[in-house]
């Protein structure tokens, strides 16, 4: 497939690399893996194949032969040729048809699959790009070919999904592990306040604006792990949650970290939108 | 060794210092204790992961707590050893916060007997511990924008060799043709946690 434009962000995303965090690698991966598995499920391929992934939509692509795709996450206008067609649900496009992905209206990223996913090389494991740390293919730009894998072995075992409601506005977090560096309000202005996301965000992490969350230990800390879904607060009191392209270790007290399922839905925030935080069922 | 609680299913093993947290991270790759997904180390920390249907954070913490203890045997494996030309940058600025000769610099930084301790920054980019203590300084008041790739340098506690062109704020104290990174090979890192380094002084 050709792409033809490619919006504000286009990266090619599996599941990521998995076992070198020691080494100073990141996960890295699609940031919203629930959309990424559904759009890989609806074309019949392993839930983890390589699909796109596009920021706020603006990805056109030409296909070159009959193609099985389905694009799921951000809500965004389709057009394959001259057709509209839905999310959520596979679709052929023909040769030459050209698909365009419209700007979205709720969410942030979306995943185009395609049956047999994209094959580029992969990179020690995995074919996602890793904005950080600079592994894996380019950075996807209007004029790129991306070959298309052989045909997956399984037909699509379903036709269609719901949608999910994106823009969740309260994530359940875990305390912790450096929640008593912070002054004694830090935790419940984190439980109470609603913060908003910033422009200022990427693959690496979502920044937000908020009521500051303010030190009570005013120490360095030396470097520790940092995990996709932490809350990392730096001197200036606003919070850093990390995504998919984090990296390994930070200097910087982690207030909380996300409950597992809620990491895709932090993916999906926009800049604009307000998040509530609240303690994780445990 | 305390624990602190990082998510669903990981925990913060905190230590005293580095070298704890070498032999802690030496000894959950030789013997995991049922359920652990992933140890990561870093300077006083060490993040374990777990699968939460195998094992409960309280189990865990106890058998971490219980996993024998001291260091990876200093002979177990072969340092590597790293060619260095030290004419780096910011030798003379480091010898003078130090209140030493630049010659004492090179001298000390390489007869060091240096563990990498943990990861991070960049791919490759590995924190050593072992670095002498009439070395350490803090890091450049303004990090630079671009550090070349193979510079030897120090910050803190810790040396480490850039490896590959990044912004950095270390002291540059020379440089290296070995190469740090290599995508291709397997493992792509020369060094990686618990790897002994040497360092040897070369003419460019």
């Amino acid at each position: 497939m050709e792409v033809m434009a490619s919006g504000a962000l286009t990266t090619v995303q599996d599941l990521g690399r998995g076992g070198l965090t020691h080494l100073g690698v990141g996960h890295c991966g699609a940031a919203d893996r629930d959309s990424l598995t559904l759009a890989n499920r609806l074309v019949g391929n392993a839930e983890g194949a390589a699909a796109l992934e596009t920021t706020l939509g603006g990805l056109v692509v030409r296909f070159d032969r009959t193609t099985l795709i389905a694009v799921t996450g951000a809500v965004c206008p389709l057009r394959l040729g001259h057709r509209r067609i839905d999310m959520n649900a596979p679709v052929y496009a023909r040769p030459d048809d050209i698909l365009h992905i419209g700007t979205a209206t709720a969410g942030a990223r979306a995943y185009l699959a395609v049956r047999g996913g994209v094959d580029v090389p992969a990179v020690l494991g995995s074919r996602s790009t890793d904005l950080l740390s600079g592994l894996g293919p380019a950075i996807v730009r209007p004029g790129h070919c991306l070959p298309v894998g052989g045909d997956a072995a399984s037909p699509p075992a379903v036709d269609h999904a719901p949608p999910r409601r994106l823009g969740a506005s309260t994530l359940d977090v875990v305390l912790g592990p450096r929640d008593d560096w912070f002054a004694a309000d830090a935790r419940s202005i984190l439980l109470a306040e609603p913060f908003r996301v910033t422009p200022r965000g990427n693959r690496v992490g979502v920044r937000l604006d908020g009521p500051p969350l303010r030190r009570r230990v005013r120490d360095e800390l030396p470097p520790e792990p940092l995990t996709c879904g932490a809350i990392q607060v730096p001197p200036d009191g606003q919070p850093l949650l990390f995504l998919a392209d984090h990296p390994v270790t930070g200097g910087y007290p982690v207030i909380a970290v996300l409950a597992d399922a809620d990491v895709a839905a932090a993916a999906q925030l926009r800049p604009g939108d307000d998040v509530r935080f609240r303690l994780a069922v445990p | 060794m305390r624990a602190k609680r990082y998510g669903q299913h990981a925990v913060l093993i905190e230590v005293d210092d580095l070298d704890e947290v070498v032999a802690l991270h030496a000894a959950l790759l030789r013997d995991p204790p049922p359920g652990v997904t992933a140890a990561v180390p870093a300077a006083r920390t060490v993040l374990v992961r777990y699968d939460r249907r195998a094992t409960t954070m309280d189990k865990l913490v106890s058998a971490v707590a219980e996993l024998p203890s001291g260091a990876p045997d200093p002979k177990s494996q072969a340092p590597v050893d790293i060619p260095v030309c030290y004419d780096g940058a910011d030798l003379d600025e480091v010898a003078r916060l130090c209140g030493l000769d630049p010659g004492d610099v090179v001298a000390r930084h390489a007869a060091g007997e240096y563990r990498a301790a943990f990861a991070g920054f960049a791919p490759g980019f590995c924190y050593l511990t072992g670095l002498d203590p009439a070395l350490r300084v803090p890091r450049r008041a303004t990090p630079r924008t671009a550090v070349p790739s193979g510079a030897v340098a120090i910050a803190d506690e810790y040396t480490a060799v850039y490896p590959r062109s990044s912004p950095g704020g270390w002291h540059i104290l020379g440089r290296t043709a070995m190469s740090m990174w290599d995508t291709h090979a397997r493992p792509p890192a020369r060094l990686a946690p618990g790897t002994r380094v040497r360092f040897t002084e070369v003419t460019a």
